[in-house]
């Protein structure tokens, strides 16, 4: 049986991932430069090629680490709780994958040391079982035109990677333009090619790198709302009313019971997920994830009371946060219908009802 | 020892011991041979190994007699585990072979009619007398005291001090004189359940487990273990509740309803999540003793439990109920009978064991370490507390 808890090796990288945010990206500093200049490209270089974070999921013969999804998974839950912005799920986990399948060498050893970074161009509202939503690319004479929106990490992206008609195209002279996000920190980009000059990298299926991506996810939600909890419970403990803390009341301990139960099954979904990455799992994972992420965070907003609403406490970040995960890369609810037939649950015959 | 030492172990006290023969004598050369519980000490019925290794000895003997988990699951869930931390050796010896084959059967004597969620505030009183304890009282209930040799027992032993401080922890002998079981019957028709009427019971004090005094402290160990004990157990992807669900909706696509998929599709997520959480605890407890986060196992299980049952209604859209005749019940069955059994039944779940608000209450204090409300009982003698 594969082991749901956290190796010995992940437990290091977890350490060493969480002290840099600790030290250069505490929620003020994402915060502060949320609206001049999201991403924090410093921070990057030194997690990718310092940490070496970049590189995790490229095999060795290319440079990488050739390391498993379940350590990826452990730096998406630290990136989840800091809400980092930097584009590690964009360029080391989708656009990485859509690489390896590809089989383009060149590429991946230039992303390997964080030289430069990628984006999959597909959209961050698309899914697994509809992975050409928001689309409209099509190939024609060795050049792509048409349109991708919403698509995550592309304005940092040093490379963009297109998918269209089942290969996997390097682009070049893209038009790319920044669109205003409801998350702050994982800002999307309309990309739009007009008969743009494209190098074919070699055959990619979509719908498998969605699936992958969103499997990994998983786990950045769940870090998303562990920090939510853990701050909410820190709050409450210290804010007094009627002079007692608030968080003595049962009416927020009961609460706070239920969403640290929602949270423990976070993190068990997503190490499932982390673990086998099989299309229950994956949609498993996210169909509860998605969900916790965004109630954990709405209930940090309102167990803060009043400085919660405010601009200047991050709580917000993480609400925006989640509440873009949900829909990136299916809904929970696309999960759920999934899983009536991943897991034998047949809905209602045609007609019935 | 390895899983692989360990299988040879199994597969040589299968060369010597009949799993066709009696079931009984094969039951207690398997706790002889340390195979019962492998975490046990060895001479206990354990090898003193990690316990995540019992399930390779689960798997081995997968196809030999088995225990009975409905009728024994006081013994092996509570009064074991507590035994095992607070017994004599004396007592550990004579008590948990036969607990182990289901010889002899256990329930648990915690309950008062005023002392439920506030179990602490009990008021059954043990009396010494020599070498022996005079207890007098009424628990209440009490599942399977009807076919209980033995019972796992918390008193009133100083009455003088705050109510935390006072008690003692007993196993008490339910053929003695003066112990008086009588059914209690539930919402479902039947009677799992009792109430114990204990009358000038006079216990040895060799059945006493733990210090006097101490019997807060030894409750707590069986308590922690029930809420693991219940809800806590292994399930497969699909099995449960849910499965019990499951299985008539592929046979009935006639009854389907969108609304119905939806809610069940969500319960489905929530079982699995639920599921592999409790797996996750299971590799965490391999090694010690279940923690407050076990808590968290019932409170999922409870709520989950009700809600699938209360769907398995509604989809059949059958107004009948198989059976309100008055009857002993034979076990504890949460999923046997029919659908209206199993809804009713479920109503319990969040009640037996630490209803689920006093779950809430124990996940938010001691994992969350939040404060406790203001407690106006905690310094007050026992026996002047309003009643």
């Amino acid at each position: 049986m594969t082991s749901l808890l956290y190796s010995e090796v992940e437990e290091e990288l977890r350490a060493a991932v969480r002290g840099l945010l600790a030290d250069r990206c505490p929620p003020a500093a994402v915060l502060e430069r949320a609206e001049s200049d999201p991403y924090d490209l410093d921070l990057w270089k030194t997690l990718a090629g310092e940490i070496g974070v970049a590189g995790l999921l490229i095999p060795e013969e290319h440079g990488g680490a050739g390391a498993s999804a379940s350590e990826v998974a452990v730096v998406l839950e630290e990136l989840g709780r800091g809400v980092a912005p930097v584009p590690f799920f964009t360029s080391s986990v989708l656009a990485t994958r859509a690489l390896v399948q590809a089989g383009a060498a060149g590429l991946l050893e230039r992303l390997a040391d964080g030289r430069s970074t990628a984006a999959l161009a597909v959209s961050f509202a698309a899914s697994p079982y509809h992975p050409s939503r928001g689309s409209s690319v099509r190939s024609a004479d060795g050049r792509l035109s048409g349109t991708v929106t919403g698509v995550a990490g592309a304005d940092v992206a040093d490379v963009l990677l297109v998918p269209a008609d089942g290969g996997l195209y390097h682009v070049e002279g893209a038009q790319v333009a920044a669109v205003s996000s409801l998350d702050l920190t994982r800002p999307v980009a309309t990309v739009t090619l007009d008969g743009a000059e494209a190098t074919r990298l070699g055959d990619v299926d979509v719908a498998e790198v969605l699936r992958f991506g969103a499997g990994l996810l998983a786990s950045e939600q769940y870090g998303v709302a562990q920090w939510c909890l853990d701050t909410t419970l820190a709050y409450v403990k210290e804010r007094h009313q009627f002079a007692r803390p608030i968080g003595s009341f049962q009416a927020i301990k009961h609460r706070l019971a239920d969403l640290w139960l929602d949270v423990v099954r976070a993190r068990a979904a997503a190490r499932g997920a982390a673990a086998d990455g099989s299309p229950v799992s994956v949609a498993v994972a996210q169909a509860w994830n998605a969900g916790v992420a965004v109630r954990v965070a709405e209930e940090a907003l309102q167990l803060h009371g009043g400085i919660g609403m405010t601009w200047e406490h991050p709580v917000h970040l993480y609400l925006k946060r989640a509440k873009a995960t949900e829909i990136a890369l299916g809904t929970p609810g696309d999960h759920r219908e999934a899983l009536a037939s991943l897991a034998e649950v047949p809905g209602p015959e045609r007609g019935q009802q | 020892m390895d899983e692989a030492r360990l299988k040879e172990r199994v597969a040589a006290f299968l060369s010597e011991n009949d799993p066709d023969g009696d079931r009984l004598e094969f039951l207690r050369a398997r706790f002889d041979a340390g195979l019962a519980w492998v975490w046990f000490p060895e001479g206990l019925g354990g090898l003193g190994i990690s316990r995540e290794l019992q399930q390779v000895v689960e798997r081995e003997l997968a196809h030999t007699p088995q225990l009975d988990g409905g009728v024994q699951g006081i013994g092996l869930g509570m009064a074991a585990p507590t035994i095992l931390a607070f017994g004599t050796e004396e007592q550990k010896r004579r008590f948990l072979r036969p607990l182990w084959t289901g010889e002899e059967i256990w329930c648990q004597l915690f309950s008062e009619p005023g002392a439920g969620s506030d179990l602490a505030t009990l008021g059954t009183r043990a009396v010494r007398d020599g070498d022996e304890w005079v207890v007098d009282g009424q628990k209440v209930w009490t599942s399977g005291a009807h076919h209980s040799r033995w019972a796992i027992l918390v008193t009133r032993t100083d009455p003088d001090v705050p109510k935390h401080r006072g008690m003692t922890y007993f196993v008490c002998d339910m053929h003695a004189p003066g112990v008086d079981v009588r059914p209690l019957r539930q919402i479902t028709g039947e009677a799992e359940f009792n109430e114990v009427f204990l009358t000038g019971v006079r216990l040895p004090d060799d059945l006493r487990l733990g210090e006097v005094g101490d019997g807060w402290r030894v409750a707590q160990t069986t308590l922690m273990n029930e809420r693991v004990a219940i809800g806590g157990g292994p399930v497969r992807r699909g099995g449960g509740m849910v499965g019990a669900v499951l299985e008539f909706w592929r046979e009935h696509p006639e009854l389907r309803t969108h609304d119905l998929h939806q809610r069940l599709l969500s319960l489905w997520v929530e079982a699995e999540v639920t599921r592999l959480s409790g797996a996750r605890l299971r590799e965490q407890l391999a090694a010690g003793q279940p923690g407050p986060e076990g808590s968290g196992m019932k409170l999922s299980f409870a709520k989950l439990n009700q809600a699938l049952s209360g769907l398995d209604i509604e989809l059949r859209r059958d107004l009948g109920y198989d059976d309100w005749a008055f009857r002993r019940s034979e076990t504890v069955d949460f999923y046997g009978r029919g659908p209206g059994y199993r809804y009713l039944r479920a109503k319990g779940n969040s009640i037996e064991g630490g209803t689920s608000e006093i779950l809430r209450n124990i996940i938010s204090e001691r994992v969350l370490g939040l404060p406790s409300e203001p407690r106006v009982d905690k310094d007050v003698p026992w026996k002047d507390l309003p009643r």
